[in-house]
């Protein structure tokens, strides 16, 4: 193994052949199916839809990569759209270390080369994914909130520059690779009349492990990325202990506490609540930004949402420009007659 | 034993508040936006230099970029970079996220010996967050991304806590490695005076295509070893949110009645 990976390297490096192969040679769409712990990740029904609507406009086959612990659920990948899956089951699987995944795609990739290959642009998807596509010498385009197929081209649609932009890339060698973005395509729907191959395959040997897992713990804090209601607090707010204003008309609402990066700074509230370009994305139905200004890095996080609601005294604030209802005034009186209506309806 | 070396890729973007995104002509104009260090490569010179102050060693900063980007690595020195290095060629230009990793991490096998890469979570303008681990790809080691913590630093091995999973992992990495920082990991410091002055004499080392060929292959370099490009660029207009202000004594009530209006049961 450790010989193969030399070789591989030197092969690499030197340019002997390449790893990538040519366009007409590509066929079939693939899909990595993301798990954590053996249990699948939305992220990949969300795959499975796009990646199906892809191998349909270019009339192929759509296949699942499922490398997980032993005794997961494949039979839910055909429910959801694969015509065919390659499991591959290990204790490796177990645990977020990149490199027995990248072995064991790298390999199925030389062995089968598709056209496209998607993943989830999760964490580990983000961190896998640029592993897989450099041993493969081909291109990967991140965190895509479109991908089409125009003129039979694969068109792969991303925003740049902190959320500003959106620029069509494309690939021109295969597989083309992109990562996905979480929440931006609808999950495939479950239909346990569809029928697929499941091919089981032998994982290859693994001397590792390159990185040591020495510790795991899961986050206690609720996942703000779903939540379906969020109330932010900004810079509007004066002290920490004025957090609970904005706690008190979230708990009202049932939804989730965000907060703006500078908070998050002070050490008014763990990062787990801070929205915007180096916090979380969220996309819930309901926001109200509370004291917030709308500076560019904090609406990359949360413009998508459906109803944005802003409070602020400055009714130049560009927040107001994002918002569907807005009102202008002090937090401080604006917050608690909400939480009075609210109670009263 | 060789000095314990840290390196530090960094890249200089523009300042990206002021980039003017004309909306309507869906264009980017940055003749407006001064160019400075990415934000997140600032977290990972500061932990490096944190590093440096606890097990010693050497910090090489490394760019690749048009001849200006040599302002960002005076600054980086001036933050505390011992020695940087400026990849900066014709022949590099419209490298995507692999030639850029390519060549990065030629010039970094160039440099001989390395124990530990830091490399930010993300830049604000490419936005794409996979050099770090394609870099790790090409010189085939080991890497840990969204390092938000490190917890133990050593001479052959770094402990450090990243966000994976749901869960949060504490992971021993062995050297030579990489890692990608988060911007939760420290607060970057200012540059001192003293710096500031000792970075404007420094002697920042230039090095182009041909500089590199004995590490590397020409085939993987520039516009022509990138197998990604943009064929296209949107400004999107943004999604036309009339706010609709509700004023006077009543304006919470109408605001409820309204949002109840739209979403119901709350
Ligand atoms: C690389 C990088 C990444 C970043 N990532 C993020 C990120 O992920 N998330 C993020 O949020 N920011 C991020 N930032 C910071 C961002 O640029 C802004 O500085 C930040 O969002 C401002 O937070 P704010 O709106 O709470 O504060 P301010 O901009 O100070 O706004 C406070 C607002 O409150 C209003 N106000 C004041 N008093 C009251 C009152 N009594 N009642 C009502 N309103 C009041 C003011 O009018 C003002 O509009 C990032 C910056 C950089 C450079
Ligand atoms: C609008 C747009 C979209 C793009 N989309 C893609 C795409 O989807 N796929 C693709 O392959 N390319 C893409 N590119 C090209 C890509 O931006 C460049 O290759 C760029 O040089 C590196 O990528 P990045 O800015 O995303 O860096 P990131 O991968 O986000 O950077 C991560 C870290 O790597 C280090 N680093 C990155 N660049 C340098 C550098 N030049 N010098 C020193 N250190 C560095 C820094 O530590 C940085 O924090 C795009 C370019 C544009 C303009």
């Amino acid at each position: 193994m450790q010989l193969k990976r030399w070789l591989n390297n030197y092969v690499r490096i030197w340019g002997v052949y390449d790893m990538a192969y040519d366009e007409s040679e590509g066929e079939g769409v693939w899909i990595y199916c993301e798990q954590e712990k053996g249990e699948i990740h939305p992220v990949s029904y969300e795959l499975l839809n796009k990646g199906r609507e892809l191998a349909d406009d270019l009339n192929t086959h759509l296949t699942a990569l499922f490398l997980t612990p032993d005794g997961s659920d494949a039979q839910e990948l055909v429910y959801r759209g694969a015509d065919r899956i390659y499991l591959l089951e290990h204790d490796n699987f177990n645990y977020p270390n990149e490199i027995p995944f990248r072995e064991n795609i790298v390999k199925l990739v030389e062995d089968n080369k598709p056209e496209i290959l998607l993943i989830g642009a999760t964490h580990f998807g983000r961190s896998l994914a640029p592993r897989v596509a450099g041993a493969l010498e081909t291109g990967l385009t991140a965190d895509c909130t479109g991908l089409k197929i125009e003129k039979g081209d694969f068109v792969q649609i991303r925003p740049a520059f902190t959320g500003n932009i959106l620029a069509h890339i494309s690939t021109d060698r295969c597989p083309k690779m992109s990562t996905v973005r979480y929440k931006e395509f609808d999950e495939s729907e479950r239909d346990t009349g569809r029928e697929g191959e499941i091919i089981d395959i032998e994982p290859l040997e693994y001397d590792g492990p390159d990185v040591k897992i020495l510790n795991e713990m899961i986050i206690e804090d609720i996942n703000i990325q779903e939540a379906e209601i969020v109330v932010s607090g900004g810079k509007g707010l004066k002290d920490s202990q004025d957090f609970e204003i904005i706690e008190e008309l979230c708990s009202t609402l049932g939804g989730t506490v965000g907060s703006s990066r500078p908070l998050v700074d002070e050490g008014w509230i763990s990062r787990n609540h801070q929205v915007g370009y180096s916090g979380n994305r969220v996309k819930p139905n309901l926001y109200i930004a509370c004291g917030i200004s709308g500076a560019p890095q904090h609406l990359a996080g949360m413009k998508e949402s459906k109803i944005i609601v802003a409070i602020n005294t400055d009714p130049s604030a560009p927040i107001f420009d994002y918002a569907d209802y807005g009102i202008i005034g002090d937090l401080y009186e604006v917050v608690p007659k909400l939480i009075k209506e609210l109670r009263e309806g | 034993m060789a000095n314990f070396s840290i390196i530090v890729p960094i890249k200089e973007v523009p300042d990206i508040e002021k980039v003017n995104f004309d909306r309507e002509k869906g264009r980017i104009d940055r003749s407006s936006a001064t160019s400075e260090p990415n934000p997140f490569d600032l977290n990972a010179l500061e932990e490096a230099v944190k590093i440096k102050e606890e097990i010693g060693g050497n910090i090489t900063v490394i760019s690749m970029g048009p001849p200006q980007a040599e302002d960002t690595l005076r600054d980086a020195i001036a933050r505390g970079g011992d020695k940087a290095i400026l990849l900066t060629d014709k022949g590099f230009a419209g490298s995507d996220t692999w030639a850029t990793s390519y060549t990065l991490a030629t010039a970094i096998k160039k440099l001989g010996h390395y124990d530990l890469i830091i490399c930010g979570e993300k830049t604000v303008d490419g936005d794409t967050g996979q050099v770090g681990p394609e870099i790790a790809e090409v010189l085939d080691i080991p890497h840990v991304s969204y390092v938000n913590k490190t917890i133990e630093r050593g001479k052959d091995s770094i402990i450090v806590q990243t966000e994976v999973w749901g869960r949060l992992y504490k992971k021993e990495l062995k050297f030579p490695g990489l890692i990608t920082v988060t911007k939760d990991l420290n607060e970057p410091r200012l540059p001192t005076l003293t710096n500031k002055l000792k970075a404007k004499s420094a002697e920042i080392e230039r090095w182009g295509l041909d500089d590199l060929l004995d590490t590397g292959d020409e085939k993987h370099f520039g516009i022509k070893g990138s197998p990604t490009s943009v064929v296209n660029i949107e400004v999107p207009k943004e999604k036309g949110r009339k706010s609709k202000i509700f004023e006077g004594k009543d304006a919470a009530k109408k605001m409820v009645e309204q949002l109840r209006k739209d979403l119901g049961g709350i």
